[in-house]
């Protein structure tokens, strides 16, 4: 395996080649917030939080899914950065409805955590209450998509690791939302195999199990990583 | 009296005042209570032994739960604003507050996102407003008996179309999250300020909405 | 019927049959036209009425070109009713009839006399149905030569020579990306035709397609040939069903001609070309969401690198070039790299095609060389504002570019001289805007039109552009403050620098541009301060 080096705001880094910026901003101790992200799924660069600046390219790369290359110099916490990532946290709860206090996930939310790590105490952008709707037609699980953040993990899991691919997204831009089966009641697509990946991986409380009230949403973020290591790599955690 | 237009933030305030306050004796401090549930005044309640504190270095001027004047006063320090911008009366006050108040804090998440009681905006018409569609659904659909809409002219405020923020009204200082925030936090808050500093409002403890 | 090309008759009638002059009824005149002849007992051998593509001045459709011994005279808007008075004309060679007076262009125009044919060089000329004719006009001649003298080295060489650059708004070199596709590993190749032209007032490929699908696809086979592909599609939004109609017949017939398919003209090149019909999204103009589309999936951008030409269609190298690229390959390699790079600016070679349209008097397609100023174009060219009234601005680019003020009208057409006044290239639309526009009003529109054509995957877009158009709203209902100036200034910056795809980043530019010439407006929308005190 040969190693690349380059350096994360002046600190020199060495990594395996072949792997993302993101793996290079961690391995220089950096912590840059994401929401799309999740380790052992296929990266989209959709929520745009991990951009970093690239020395000598005038454009803004996404570290999830930007190949760190030899010699490469990044930065990760400009002014300039700090500042479109705020916004784009305000983006997030300005268009859905986030309503924090009753929320399952309060306190265990991906997204409220987002906003204290880009310094977000309120949004400048108007709320814009779209109309959405809950789905409690699956017996274990419900989604509510007024917290939906279109981050797409749960698109993913059920398609990469799960192999089930019951979820996809219907519409586009604002009107943009999670789709079970053919656009169905998620109780009734029978490619559900109720394994419940999908509420492992959502980042806030769009999906969860029935029986979690307010603030008892428990996640389990890192098990598609795991799940993906034991079947490539024949890792497993008791190992 | 023509409803007024609540979408338009006044002009930016000057520089959070702060670092300037008065070296007067005493800091002359108010809490207003808008559209919220009181839970934000009952966690400043829950100051306790920290509210002796507070009153060795602040008036309390004007405040739901400290204080029985029902005009807001002058040249107001600091004032902590909880609740949501929903009716003509909440809009009223706030544009005093902000005339009156050398500094105002956007005190609670109703305040900060016009949390649970912003939710009525999601009844909103093809017009963007929701105040008939809120007002409909709760004495006249949820009516057991005598359903009908409350009308009562310069007693019962009108509802605003939309609830927002208080800072899609008014120019805020200083936002203080929180569902409600805890003691702690407004302590943490609002310490600094009668020190004649502006509190760092970083980090879980002090920002996370909820 | 199709008529044939091989032998044109002394005088003929050329009717436009592409889109603009068939809304305007030219199917009806044709139809008179050619009973009007069989009345007056003249046959196709002494008058032949031919159907062809663009005649260019679509604004004043249905168009007729009369050809005859004395040259060509060209006729607008010609009523039904005088269909018999035409046939007199063109049989007789006489065309002072009065009647006909209203309907006479003359070809001295500017707006004939300063275009230069190159790509559009067949538009209104071939039988648009007819390979025939296309084959009579030179078509496919290129392609042949190729194929039987041209290594794809040398064919590369050509486009690299004539320093022709993507049409489609991009401007990326086009030999370059031949060469990089070109050289990438052993395996297979795809080569893709982008004609989802979808910016508001851009017209320039659909009347490509329209006029001379065959050009098209040798250009497409001679992009196949050079980078080594054996598949190609042409990707069309549906919103073009004349398009796809005609080119799916140029298909069929280059297919019996042995154009297409296996062994192309008894080489063993072979190429197979599918048609592809969007669903309504711009985006898939995008080139990595028209990818995803075409393998079925979602239209949706992804992010680059890898660039198609690395790893696109199932992930082999795949060439996507847009239709006014794909067109100008032919005549680059009739006449060569260098006779192309002859034309235009140091920076941007050879011709442009322009969709003009808007406040101006000569509504149409205008093909000129790269670095005429815009002011030939909207003014000599299009004729200026039908009043007479000054230019106030001209929007390029579409949605994805901005408005040049007048005062800037002198700037040279190419991609550097647009890119540095805020706008862009873009694909070719040009809209002329009068004095009585408002620049936050035609801001709104644009921003509105990407809010609807957002795909929604990245939050800068899906959810940036719909603050802005609200924030937008405030400029044109008068309510806005000079925060919500500052408000608009950042997030314009933001969703520009941080958009996953090129819709998202160039969405603000309408805004940005108008706010950097027309800044006064946005200002005096602005409600006075005090205002805002008031309950």
């Amino acid at each position: 395996m040969s190693v690349i080096t380059l350096s994360v705001n002046g600190k020199e880094v060495a990594i395996p080649e072949g792997v993302s910026l993101l793996e290079a901003t961690r391995a220089a101790g950096v912590d840059i917030p994401l929401l799309c992200h999740l380790d052992g799924l296929e990266p989209v660069g959709a929520c745009r939080l991990c951009l970093v600046e690239v020395e000598g390219s005038n454009r803004l790369m996404p570290a999830c899914t930007t190949a760190a290359s030899e010699g490469m110099a990044i930065h990760t916490h400009t002014h300039q950065l700090l500042d479109y990532r705020r916004m784009a946290v305000e983006l997030f709860f300005a268009e859905g409805n986030h309503i924090c206090a009753f929320c399952v996930a309060n306190g265990n939310c991906e997204l409220q955590n987002v906003a204290v790590q880009v310094g977000m105490d309120h949004s400048r952008f108007p709320y814009q209450y779209p109309q959405r709707v809950v789905d409690a037609s699956h017996p274990l699980f419900a989604i509510d998509h007024n917290r939906c953040i279109l981050c797409t993990r749960c698109v993913r899991v059920c398609d990469e690791i799960e192999g089930a691919h019951v979820w996809d997204v219907g519409s586009r831009g604002s009107h943009c939302h999670i789709v079970a089966g053919l656009d169905q009641p998620w109780g009734e697509v029978e490619a559900c195999t109720n394994c419940g990946k999908c509420v492992d991986v959502c980042p806030t409380g769009a999906i969860f199990h029935k029986e979690d009230t307010t603030a008892e949403k428990l996640r389990h973020s890192d098990r598609p990583a795991l799940l993906k290591a034991a079947r490539d790599e024949h890792v497993w955690r008791n190992q | 009296m023509t409803t007024p237009d609540p979408s338009t933030p006044e002009p930016a305030a000057p520089e959070p005042s702060a670092a300037g306050l008065p070296d007067r004796p005493k800091l002359r401090l108010a809490t207003v209570w808008l559209a919220g549930c009181s839970g934000c005044h009952m966690s400043f309640l829950d100051l306790d032994e920290f509210l002796f504190d507070l009153a060795a270095v602040a008036d309390v001027v004007f405040s739901p739960v400290g204080i029985d004047t029902k005009t807001y006063p002058e040249n107001v320090d600091v004032c902590l604003v909880e609740g949501a911008v929903a009716n003509v009366d909440n809009l009223e006050l706030a544009r005093i507050v902000r005339q009156r108040t050398r500094l105002v804090i956007s005190f609670g998440d109703c305040a900060v996102t016009a949390n649970v009681p912003g939710l009525r905006n999601l009844l909103a018409s093809a017009d963007g407003s929701s105040q008939q569609a809120v007002l409909e659904r709760g004495y006249l659909e949820l009516a057991d008996t005598g359903a009908q809409l409350p009308f009562a002219p310069g007693i019962v405020p009108e509802l605003l179309p939309r609830v927002l923020p208080l800072h899609e009204v008014i120019a805020v200082d200083l936002f203080l999250p929180g569902c409600p925030p805890s003691a702690q936090r407004i302590k943490e808050a609002i310490a600094p300020l009668l020190a004649g500093e502006r509190p760092v409002m970083e980090g879980a403890e002090m920002i996370r909405f909820g | 019927m199709s008529s044939s090309g091989s032998t044109t008759p002394a005088r003929q009638l050329r009717c436009c049959g592409a889109s603009g002059c068939r809304s305007a009824g030219s199917e009806e005149l044709q139809a008179a036209l050619e009973a009007a002849r069989d009345a007056a007992g003249h046959t196709a051998q002494e008058l032949a009425i031919k159907p062809v593509g663009c005649l260019r001045l679509c604004g004043r459709g249905p168009l007729v070109a009369c050809d005859g011994p004395g040259g060509t005279t060209l006729y607008g808007a010609v009523p039904p009713t005088e269909a018999g008075a035409l046939i007199e004309a063109a049989r007789l060679g006489d065309h002072g009839n009065d009647t006909l007076q209203t309907s006479r262009l003359d070809p001295q125009l500017p707006f004939f006399a300063l275009q230069s044919s190159v790509v559009l060089e067949g538009c209104g000329q071939v039988d648009p149905e007819s390979i025939d004719d296309a084959i009579a006009f030179g078509t496919y001649s290129q392609l042949r030569r190729c194929l039987h003298e041209l290594t794809p080295e040398e064919v590369r060489e050509q486009v690299k020579r004539s320093g022709l650059r993507g049409r489609g708004g991009g401007g990326y070199p086009t030999g370059l990306k031949w060469d990089t596709v070109a050289l990438q590993p052993p395996g297979p190749r795809y080569v893709v035709c982008n004609a989802d032209e979808g910016d508001p007032g851009a017209f320039m490929d659909r009347s490509v397609l329209e006029s001379d699908p065959h050009r098209l696809l040798e250009g497409l086979a001679i992009a196949a040939y050079a980078v080594g592909a054996d598949r190609g599609y042409v990707y069309v939004r549906a919103e073009y069903p004349l398009a796809v109609e005609r080119l799916r017949k140029a298909l069929q017939q280059a297919r019996r001609a042995g154009l297409l398919g296996n062994g192309i003209d008894g080489t063993s090149f072979s190429l197979t070309i599918e048609v592809r019909v969007g669903a309504g999204a711009y985006v898939c103009g995008e080139e990595t969401a028209l990818l995803q589309s075409i393998q079925g999936q979602r239209g949706m951008p992804r992010p680059r690198p890898p660039y198609p030409a690395q790893s696109g269609l199932w992930g082999a190298p795949t060439l996507i070039n847009n239709v006014e690229t794909m067109a100008a390959v032919p005549v680059i390699l009739r006449e060569g790299g260098d006779w192309y790079a002859s034309m235009g600016t140091a920076g941007s070679k050879g011709t442009k095609v322009f969709a003009l349209s808007g406040a101006v008097t000569n509504t149409g397609l205008v093909e000129v060389p790269m670095g005429t100023t815009l002011r030939s174009v909207v003014e000599v060219i299009g004729g200026g504002v039908p009043d007479g009234s000054p230019i106030k601005a001209v929007q390029t680019g579409g949605p994805s570019g901005g408005c040049i003020p007048a005062e800037l009208l002198d700037t040279p057409v190419d991609y550097e001289s647009l890119m540095e006044l805020g706008s862009m290239m873009g694909s070719g639309g040009m809209v002329v805007m009068g004095e009585t526009t408002s620049m936050p009003e035609v801001a709104r529109h644009f921003m509105r039109f990407s809010v609807n054509e957002s795909c929604g995957k990245c939050v800068p877009c899906r959810a940036g552009t719909v603050q802005l158009a609200q924030l937008l709203d405030r400029f044109v209902e008068r309510r806005a403050s000079p925060a919500d100036m500052a408000k608009l200034d950042a997030l314009c910056r933001m969703v520009k620098a941080t958009s996953l795809c090129g819709l998202g980043q160039s969405a603000p530019n309408p805004v940005l541009s108008t706010l950097r010439y027309f800044r006064h407006e946005y200002e005096a929308a602005c409600r006075q301060p005090a205002l805002c005190e008031q309950p």
